[in-house]
């Protein structure tokens, strides 16, 4: 088969270019991307990429194939080689690196931005914040995002405004501590997003649910931030 | 919280529910005058200057008026944060819409009372 990998190397390259190389599987197996790229390195070691639990846990792996985000690891040949062609890029819209590897500092300024962690000023208790199970419940489908940026680098209005707009990420993140029982600081944290930008720019095309490798919906929660923030105010 | 001075609101939710808000006024003037030229297909002059000497048409008018200008603020204010990068050219660009806007709905008052 043919691969078209994205290569650039700021120290020697003046500008990013596609290396065509043609490889061969091992057994004609459905091997996953990532296996690909191992076996791209073992041909020309100066490919970069990011790789680390190879389970789709991690995140690390986020790229673009045949034009779609996922994680590389747990995407198999088969779901993304079209006329046994696959073209590897690195996630849209964020600097590159080198070759696969993307700057993810705007990403996680967006996730600071949110305040990712349970604020609470009422007196601890003995042993535990306790939920019910109920209150538990809320937080699936938001707790399990890895931050791997498959979504956030899909959006095209964190292309335009990366520094402005939180992202599809961020806000799932977000909105997983508006909904968290245990959090108080739920109307400050509604007053920080109520600007045109941070939520707002979201205009629900849904690429980030149609490129999630976890299954998540993002839309979904900004629509949930969007009602908290109307019921607050009307 | 992202700072800015030149949104239709300022405040993002505001502008989402004025932006949906003029959507409906403007599907309903829509609405309601694909179905009289529908339902009066020998519209002559005469006809349409008493539809619009009506107190009530003339409020209706106005409203669409007013929330097509609303709508297209918020509508080109976001296109030029999005894609017009250099801050002097997207002032400029938004200073025009806004010059536009406005005389339009003057242009248009003085159409609808002109009648």
């Amino acid at each position: 088969m043919l691969v078209s990998v994205y290569r650039y190397n700021p120290e020697i390259d003046d500008a990013p270019y596609m290396q065509d190389i043609h490889i061969d599987i091992p057994g004609g197996k459905d091997i996953m991307v990532l296996d690909l790229l191992q076996l791209l390195k073992d041909k020309d070691p100066t490919l970069g990429y990011r790789r680390s639990c190879r389970e789709g846990v991690c995140g690390s792996d986020g790229m673009n194939m045949n034009g779609l985000n996922g994680l590389a690891c747990i995407t198999p040949l088969s779901e993304v080689v079209e006329n046994d062609k696959l073209v590897l890029r690195p996630l849209p819209g964020l600097p590159v690196i080198r070759d696969l590897v993307v700057d993810m500092s705007q990403f996680y300024k967006q996730y600071e931005k949110i305040k990712p962690f349970l604020i609470n000023d009422t007196p601890p208790p003995a042993i535990e914040r306790l939920q019910s199970p109920e209150e538990r419940a809320e937080l699936d489908g938001l707790y399990e995002c890895i931050l791997c940026a498959c979504c956030s680098t899909a959006c095209p209005s964190f292309w335009w405004n990366p520094d402005k707009f939180i992202g599809p990420s961020g806000l799932l993140q977000a909105y997983r501590f508006l909904a968290d029982s245990r959090d108080t600081a739920t109307t400050e944290r509604l007053a920080d997003l109520d600007d045109p930008f941070s939520v707002f720019r979201c205009h629900g095309i849904m690429n980030c649910v149609n490129v999630c490798p976890k299954g998540l919906n993002p839309t979904k929660a900004i629509g949930k931030i969007r009602n908290m923030l109307i019921s607050q105010a009307t | 919280m992202v700072t800015s001075i030149t949104s239709f609101g300022r405040s993002g939710l505001y502008d989402w529910m004025i932006q949906r808000v003029t959507a409906v006024v403007l599907l309903a003037f829509t609405v309601f005058m694909i179905g009289y030229m529908l339902f009066n297909p020998d519209l002559d002059y005469q006809q349409w200057k008493e539809l619009f000497e009506c107190t009530s048409m003339r409020i209706f008018t106005l409203m669409a008026l007013l929330s097509m200008a609303a709508h297209a603020w918020i509508g080109m204010w976001s296109i030029s944060t999005d894609y017009i990068k250099p801050t002097g050219i997207r002032f400029l660009f938004q200073s025009a819409c806004g010059l536009l806007t406005f005389i339009y709905v003057v242009w248009g008052i003085q159409i609808l009372w002109g009648v």
